[in-house]
């Protein structure tokens, strides 16, 4: 099997299978790499966040401006959509519409098969991780070779991308110079002799490799950072550059655009152009903004197809709540900022997103059914960092909440953490409710010796408790005892007891 | 300073209630002396967020009814706890709204404006910040996540600091950081949350404080109960604690030199 393959295979496991959050962030919180990776990218990107966003003094009105725009734009998504349609067609590209990831695969895969070859580059695309058009393509005998140095690090690496905007962030140089001189020679242009761990060589090494693939290239496939409706431009936000070769050099483009890409005017990217470097790369520009308009004679690709692709993003506009998550840009801030990503990773979340939009856009995506999804909106402390950092100011810790109301609802029958939260709010309905249940409290403090109890080894939630962390002893006297017996004479009269 | 003509009602919040009644005695205590009539209406229970924050919201609906039949007719409502005051202020007129019941979603909008974090009631109704507190200690402050971003108390719990005799406040690093306890997170996600908390507990020993603050004995109790496991020398205290004590209750004896209350 694996000798059929024209691109290396990634790990044998589907993302839909992956066991549920917890369990994988265990496992990944043992990683002393991925720790010491995750801690030092992290932390150094909040901090060119923060210097980059302080410098604009209306930071706060371009958020506000970016939340509108994307909200006008979801409110009349129809309309838009078939503005975008008539624009690019206008300009000679060819307009697919699909469904699901299925039918965009499809899609890429006929259109490919047309121009009589078995390969395509690719630039980095969240949208083609999400419908996994490079395992489509494979399966259909086409090579899809990722040009993104790290998607490249991480396809090389039989590996699976761990954060939207530095997919191999889990990856230390090291380990990207064992991938190079393992893997790069059998996929084409091996790397040079004496590679060392020195990042110059390691981004001179994938150059050479990746050149020999950009020249021959006669399909390329990308996503799009924006679609404009009023003129039918499509933009691609990267830094190395790698991706205007393929956007430029092979004589026919396919691009993968979720449908809440679009914007309406030119005039909106002013916006989004000062969004999204600060809050993504932490740079005021980013290197490389490519921007085209269907077809140009003589210049570019002369064959321009855009598939607008749903996959459950109607389903996300019908969520009153949820639909915020559709203004998400894929700048990676919320990730960055995250202490659970920061320590979990990406993988842990078992989703193509990781982090906290992940942990609302996949199970919306999705549907809240399988065992991951229903995990992900758990995966959070709600501390609302990522709130405060998103550039389209997406309540991401309020959508989380709404989120795990979804899952509550979806459970069927009756399961032990109901039977606690109903007993729970029995208790919480009254006082005198509170008040009885007290009398248990205040029994433990009595009979438990000690300021701290520590490990219980009864599974549940006093074991995942006092695993690591004592629990103080409950006091013999409530603060409601002390009160009335402070105040024999003159309990508290105005609220009922 | 202003003294308020209305009654305060103390919303001690059910952990403290049950478990650190220290801390809503410390607030009855420090209201009292700046001039306050607190009341303690005995049928108050919880904000709920157990529930709403496990995506349990029909079950935290009779903690949000028990809330406005209990404080409503009170003027102020003032609790120790920037969560469970954020989760009245920002989840109870959801609650109420998906609960579809306009009525109660009224009396909700309307409580919800009259609900404090102590640190804001006393320095925005009160109008003060040196309280006339003594803690002879060296001190960090943790702000707590929804103190920060949700009940968004600012730099009122530094100001009342600064103003206490005696007092060195040492900078906490990575302050803003969530400590890991999450409510339900905690139990849910345990791993995660220790590790989290392990973390905040290294910056804590960093600064040598003897102290700990915050205010919000939730999360104290996860980063207390790592210092407690480990041993760690450290002392997790509630600011109201610390503003409720004076120069008088230490010479007195009520306070003893190591910050305990004794009576």
């Amino acid at each position: 099997m694996t000798a059929e393959r024209r691109t290396p295979a990634p790990p044998n496991i589907t993302l839909i299978g992956m066991p549920k959050f917890q369990r994988n962030a265990k496992k990944e919180l043992a990683n002393q790499q991925l720790r010491n990776n995750l801690r030092h990218a992290t932390h150094t990107i909040r901090d060119k966040r923060v210097k980059v966003v302080d410098e604009l003094p209306h930071w706060e009105e371009l958020r506000l401006a970016g939340e509108a725009i994307k909200n006008r734009t979801l409110r009349h998504l129809d309309t838009y959509l078939l503005q975008l349609e008539e624009s690019l067609t206008r300009n000679g590209a060819i307009v697919h519409w699909a469904t699901d990831g299925a039918e965009a695969n499809q899609i890429v895969i006929d259109i490919t098969r047309s121009k009589g070859v078995d390969e395509v580059v690719k630039v980095k695309s969240m949208a083609t991780q999400e419908i996994d058009l490079n395992e489509a393509l494979e399966e259909a005998g086409i090579a899809a070779w990722e040009t993104d140095l790290a998607e490249l690090i991480v396809q090389l690496g039989h590996d699976r991308p761990s954060h939207i905007l530095v997919p191999a962030i889990h990856r230390n140089r090291s380990e990207v110079r064992e991938i190079f001189l393992e893997e790069m020679g059998r996929y084409g242009t091996p790397p040079p002799e004496g590679l060392t761990d020195d990042p110059a060589m390691l981004a001179g090494a994938a150059r050479v490799h990746l050149r020999d693939k950009f020249l021959r290239a006669k399909v390329a496939v990308s996503g799009a950072n924006f679609a404009i409706a009023e003129t039918g431009t499509l933009v691609v936000v990267e830094s190395e550059g790698n991706g205007r070769m393929c956007l430029t050099l092979p004589e026919t483009l396919i691009s993968i655009v979720g449908i809440e890409k679009t914007l309406p005017t030119f005039a909106d990217l002013e916006v989004f152009l000062q969004l999204l470097p600060r809050s993504s790369t932490a740079e005021r520009m980013n290197p490389y903004t490519s921007m085209w308009t269907g077809v140009r004679e003589g210049d570019g690709p002369q064959e321009v197809h855009v598939v607008l692709v749903d996959n459950g993003r109607t389903n996300v506009l019908a969520d009153e709540v949820g639909r915020q998550a559709l203004r998400c840009i894929r700048c990676s801030a919320c990730l960055n900022i995250c202490p659970v990503y920061e320590r979990v990773g990406g993988h842990a979340y078992g989703s193509v997103y990781p982090g906290p939009i992940g942990a609302i856009l996949t199970p919306m995506l999705r549907g809240v059914t399988s065992e991951v999804d229903q995990s992900l909106p758990y995966a959070s402390s709600l501390c609302g960092a990522c709130y405060e950092v998103c550039p389209v100011r997406i309540n991401i810790p309020e959508v989380l909440v709404h989120l795990r109301n979804k899952v509550v609802e979806s459970h069927q029958g009756i399961n032990a953490e109901g039977i606690v939260m109903k007993g729970g709010s029995w208790v919480m309905a009254k006082g005198r409710n509170l008040a009885l249940v007290q009398l248990g409290s205040k029994l433990a403090g009595r009979l438990l010796p000690g300021d701290s109890i520590g490990p219980i080894p009864i599974p549940g939630p006093a074991a995942g408790w006092t695993g690591a962390r004592d629990l103080p002893t409950p006091p013999k006297q409530t603060f409601r005892d002390w009160w009335v017996k402070e105040h024999q004479n003159t309990p508290g009269t105005k609220g009922k007891p | 300073m202003n003294v308020p003509t209305g009654t305060v009602a103390l919303f001690a919040t059910c952990i403290n209630d049950t478990l650190f009644p220290e801390t809503p005695k410390a607030v009855v205590r420090l209201l009292e002396r700046l001039g306050c009539a607190v009341d303690f209406p005995l049928s108050q229970t919880c904000c709920g967020q157990m529930f709403t924050n496990t995506g349990y919201f029909r079950e935290a609906m009779p903690s949000v009814r028990n809330y406005v039949e209990t404080f409503e007719a009170y003027d102020y409502v003032v609790g120790p706890s920037g969560s469970c005051v954020g989760s009245v202020r920002d989840q109870h007129p959801m609650l109420a709204e998906r609960h579809g019941d306009p009525g109660l979603q009224r009396r909700v909008e309307a409580i919800v404006a009259k609900t404090y974090d102590l640190s804001e009631f006393v320095v925005d109704v009160l109008g003060v910040t040196d309280v006339g507190a003594y803690f002879p200690h060296t001190v960090t402050y943790h702000p707590t996540c929804h103190s920060l971003r949700v009940t968004k108390v600012g730099d009122r719990p530094y100001r009342l600091m600064a103003a206490v005799r005696g007092l060195t406040l040492v900078e906490l690093p990575d302050a803003d950081q969530c400590c890991g306890f999450g409510g339900t997170f905690s139990v849910k996600n345990s791993d995660t949350s220790v590790a989290m908390g392990t973390d905040k507990v290294r910056s804590v020993l960093d600064t040598g404080a003897e102290y700990v603050v915050t205010g919000d004995n939730s999360c104290l109790m996860h980063i207390g109960g790592l210092l407690s496991r480990e041993r760690a020398g450290v002392t997790p205290i509630h600011l109201a604690e610390i503003l409720a004590r004076t120069e008088a209750d230490y010479l007195s004896g009520a306070v003893s030199g190591m910050g305990k209350v004794t009576r």
